[in-house]
């Protein structure tokens, strides 16, 4: 803990104001609105100075203007507040200038896929493949091919990762508990590419080399999506608490029903949450299917034969070889994006109401 | 062999699964339920003898830690023995081993035997399942069940166990538990809402009524009023002098006064120092305990000079 | 049957309620639970088995065989190189703008402002990484253009601002930038998560003393959670290693180790290269790729174990 400063005596014959701000403080307080003041010109004395230079850019600006606010707040705050309020007051805005940077991005990011992706998104985009289309159609079938893939991975990982969570948190004891909770761990671990990887290495052993269907996407994203079923699953399961499955023993019912009828339904709405978070994060994944479903222009909605589109392989796609019309395959790859994100947004907040909505009250 | 014999009865006299319903159709006889029956459910079951619980020896471990050392004593039916002692002599310990609730703890073992009506409910071939279907339970905290309705709390037990069962003979066992359970008036019009909305009384009370409605031989209750109120603590110990009349009752408390209203035997539980193994000190009619206990260790504690 | 009353045989009742029937759906349900959690691990070794047998022919393979015809580990290495050094970078960039985040979050914002930023935070971190690849190429590298060139001509002396600057905004350091934007959710939820756990009695008995919120966070909030944000970090640099696609957009590759960050000419990263040689590859060229992986797992699972190491560590304490 910081020790009392060496003036603390001197302090307490000061004013009552001042000993109620705290010790080391000079009595004096910054006006509220200072932090903005100081950032606002130091943002703009940089500005200025780079323009002066010739080198001005916003980015500049804001590299160089964060560091001489940070500076500046310290330097008025010192005088009046004394030192260990004005290096606060230096820590809190370099945080927030921080958090400033972080969230640029993320919010250009957005700002961008919406804006571009508007471009792109028409009636035709929805309703037709790309099938013998020079430069035009459709994501149709990636569409569906997106729904299709990865509601068969949710189908492979759903009942597997929750059956394997109540195994740890129920059943589990001694090595296979301990191996399984490390080895779900190191499965969290797996790259993207290496989970495409080894579906490919599985299904060409059977089929032979070249092989490319919708199944082995699912079985890629399967391996990416069990052990999150399993985390959050294994997270939901515990919070059920330990007396409501006393009380259940405790009327006469067998272990497996008291899982199957009040272990479950306590911790349902955080499962449907935990499935469908879970389903976000496979849904736009990319680089596994690159290696497993291929690439293709028509409609196959058949799982186990042939190549398969999917939304993210369709945008990489539509910027990586694009059409005689750039800007027209541009624009659909953006629409394409805007599409997930708006998938994997819609996603989440319902995953969210869900559990608001329906969690069970637990006291 | 007591599990021999227990499969030999078995086998001989009835089919898996009826002589539970069978348990359950005479206690219905014995507390008809009529809508208009101003008496309290319990009264009408009092021709009913439940059975008695006799520990012989019974040690319990937790892993290498011995909690609980050599504890013989009688519940003994239609009668409230209450166990009382300090913190941590293992009294709850001990009554969880009665319905064999303590081996739920990973690690936990027991040994010695425990017996109800003479079977021995750790004996081979006995589905700890079973024992508790017959000796049920009340927690320190109430518990309902978040997911369900008060009426659902109630028939848990009959949904989880019993295979099919007519609407009717469950609205029947719902509306007679919750009678027994004096909570039948406060809930009758809101079968259908979350058990969970009830007060923290009510909530115990319910708890209670899904414990009988499995129509149990024995009830335990570890410290079923501690987290009520005084008011509702005194609903719950008028409640279990009804439910006596019905059931053998035994009731881990702290609290002496209520040891001393609502138990006809009492039992004294101790441990010399933390660590050592809780033991049994003595047990006898309550009256005794509180006024002429045999061992100074009792008069001690009931008397309030320790623990 | 002779029941005369009430009284039932308990030996009887016990037996009865026995019945066969529940032991088997007890037994039953275990095992299905227990054929889960081995199918699991019978997953995790598919993968490492395929993998090898698929990879092993690379490993063994003359050079002339092999893609630009090296042998295996001269083709790896710079991949490797690459992977390393977007990683570290992503992670250098990222961590401290997450820690501040989190802190932001958990002890700036007022409380309800903080759920909200909660929450969009981790929405980000859903968003796919091919939607970050696309910003990358269409965004944030031209918009780095010109930084680069000032980055060139100014701190020209320091060996990874070397230039010559990339005119499209394909570098190292723009990757670097896009995976740090990725990861970043990842770390701040982590440290997000133990920040607000730091004990109450801690920060108000700080506080108490008459602690600043920056002091009492320091000697608090910080050493509660430096091992979480450790880990937090590795779990981000295994997730930045193993980045592919926004890799695979963004960075124009040459092949090669260099550490200049705003160059024309970068080294390639193993997830990125698979991607874009994946589908025209046949042959020996896709086991090349897919012991390439191998390689890749190798490293993201060197750094998990070293993340769950420093948890384990921490917590011993």
């Amino acid at each position: 803990m910081t020790p009392p400063p060496a003036d603390a005596a001197v302090l307490s014959t000061g004013s009552t104001r001042a000993l109620l701000a705290g010790e080391g403080h000079r009595g004096g307080t910054l006006p509220g609105w200072a932090p903005w003041a100081a950032f606002a010109g130091a943002l703009a004395v940089c500005g200025l100075l780079e323009a002066a230079l010739g080198w001005f850019t916003i980015a500049l600006m804001l590299v160089f203007g964060a560091p001489v606010a940070i500076l500046a707040i310290y330097a008025w705050s010192r005088p009046v507040e004394g030192a260990r309020r004005a290096k606060d007051r230096a820590v809190t805005m370099a945080i927030v200038a921080a958090f400033g940077v972080s969230m640029a991005p993320l919010i250009s990011l957005l700002y961008e896929v919406i804006k571009r992706g508007v471009a792109g998104i028409s009636w035709e985009f929805f309703t037709s493949d790309a099938r013998g289309v020079v430069g035009g159609g459709g994501a149709a079938h990636a569409i569906v091919g997106t729904l299709v893939i990865t509601a068969c991975a949710a189908a492979i990982s759903v009942p597997i990762g929750i059956m394997a969570a109540i195994y740890m948190n129920e059943y589990g004891r001694g090595p296979l508990r301990r191996a399984l909770t490390f080895f779900v761990d190191v499965m969290t671990g797996i790259p993207s590419i290496v989970a495409g990887l080894f579906a490919y290495a599985l299904f060409e052993l059977f089929f032979g080399p070249g092989i490319r269907m919708g199944i082995m996407g699912s079985i890629a994203l399967s391996v990416l999506m069990i052990p999150i079923v399993i985390r959050a699953a294994e997270e939901v399961l515990k919070i059920v608490p330990q007396h409501l499955r006393e009380a259940s023993y405790a009327l006469g019912t067998p272990k497996w029903k008291t899982i199957v009828k009040v272990v479950l339904p306590t911790a349902f709405a955080g499962l449907v949450t935990g499935v469908m978070i879970a389903t976000a994060r496979i849904i736009g994944e990319t680089a596994p299917l690159l290696v497993t479903t291929g690439v293709v222009d028509s409609l196959n909605a058949n799982p186990f034969q042939g190549r398969m589109q999917n939304l993210a392989v369709y945008a990489y796609n539509e910027y990586r070889s694009p059409g005689v019309m750039k800007q027209a395959s541009y624009d659909r790859a953006w629409a394409a994006a805007l599409t997930l994100i708006a998938i994997v947004m819609i996603l989440n907040v319902i995953a969210r109401l869900v559990y608001r909505r329906y969690k069970t009250e637990i006291r | 062999m007591e599990g021999r014999k227990l499969r030999d009865m078995f086998g001989s006299e009835s089919k898996p699964g009826t002589e539970a319903e069978e348990g359950r159709n005479t206690m219905s006889q014995a507390g008809p339920v009529t809508e208009t029956s101003s008496q309290p459910q319990g009264a009408a079951a009092s021709a009913r003898r439940a059975k008695t619980l006799e520990a012989k020896e019974v040690n319990l471990y937790y892993g290498d830690f011995h909690a609980v050392e050599n504890v013989n004593m009688t519940i003994e039916p239609n009668k409230v023995t209450a166990l009382i002692g300090s913190s941590g002599c293992g009294k709850t310990t001990f009554l969880r081993s009665l319905n064999r609730m303590h081996e739920l703890t990973p690690g936990a073992s027991v040994k010695g035997s425990i017996q109800l009506d003479g079977e021995d409910v750790y004996g081979a071939g006995v589905d700890p399942v079973a024992v508790r279907r017959l000796v049920g339970m009340v927690f320190q905290q109430p518990n309902p069940f978040p997911t369900m309705s008060i009426y659902d709390n109630v028939a848990a037990g009959l949904d989880f166990n019993a295979g099919k069962i007519r609407k009717a003979d469950k609205d029947a066992i719902v509306e007679r538990s919750l009678r027994g359970a004096h909570l039948w008036d406060e809930v009758k019009d809101r079968l259908g809402r979350p058990g969970s909305g009830l007060s923290g009384g009510q909530q115990q009370r319910l708890c209670i009524a899904r414990a009988t409605a499995v129509s149990p031989e024995v009830l335990l209750m570890d410290e079923p009023c501690s987290a009520l109120d005084p008011v509702a603590t005194l609903a719950i110990e008028d409640l279990i002098g009804e439910l006596k009349k019905e059931y053998t009752i035994a009731i881990v408390t702290h609290n002496m006064q209520q040891a001393a209203r609502a138990s006809d035997n009492t039992a004294f539980f101790n441990l010399d120092e933390s660590g050592k193994p809780g033991h049994l000190v003595e047990i006898g009619p309550t009256q005794e305990i509180f006024t002429k206990p045999k061992k100074k260790e009792t008069e001690d504690y009931v008397s309030g000079r320790f623990g | 049957m002779a029941h005369f009353d009430t009284t039932t045989n308990a030996g009887q009742l016990l037996a009865a309620a026995s019945g066969g029937r529940r032991r088997r759906g007890d037994r039953i349900f275990s095992n299905i639970s227990v054929v889960a959690a081995v199918t699991i691990l019978a997953l995790l070794v598919g993968v490492a088995v395929f993998l090898v047998t698929e990879g092993f022919p690379a490993f063994t393979a003359a050079s002339s065989e092999l893609p630009d015809h090296e042998s295996f580990l001269s083709y790896v290495a710079p991949l490797a190189f690459g992977t390393v050094l977007a990683g570290v970078l992503a992670m250098v960039i990222a961590v401290p703008l997450a820690v501040a985040v989190a802190l932001f979050i958990t002890h700036i914002a007022p409380p309800r402002l903080a759920m909200l930023l909660g929450f969009f935070v981790d929405l980000l971190a859903a968003i796919p990484s091919i939607i970050y690849g696309l910003w990358g190429i269409f965004v944030l590298g031209p918009a780095a253009v010109p930084a680069m060139k000032w980055l060139e001509e100014k701190l020209g002396f320091i060996p990874i601002f070397e230039g010559p600057a990339s005119i499209t905004g394909r570098t190292m350091l723009v990757v670097g930038m896009v995976l740090a934007v990725m990861i970043l959710p990842i770390i701040s939820a982590v440290a997000r998560e133990v920040f607000s756990q730091t004990p109450r009695k801690l920060q108000e008995g700080a506080q108490a003393l008459g602690a600043t919120r920056w002091e009492m966070i320091r000697t608090t909030v910080l050493p509660f959670g430096r091992s979480s944000v450790v880990s937090g970090a590795m779990l981000g640099l295994g997730r930045a290693l193993g980045e592919t696609m926004a890799v695979a957009i963004i960075l124009s590759v040459s092949g090669g180790v260099t550490f200049n960050l705003i160059g024309q000419a970068n080294p390639s990263t193993i997830a990125a290269n698979i991607a874009l040689n994946f589908p025209e590859s046949s042959g020996l060229a896709i086991n090349a790729l897919i012991a390439t992986g191998l390689v890749l797992f190798a490293i993201t699972l060197a750094t998990n174990f070293l993340a769950r190491l420093i948890i384990a560590r921490a917590e011993v304490k």
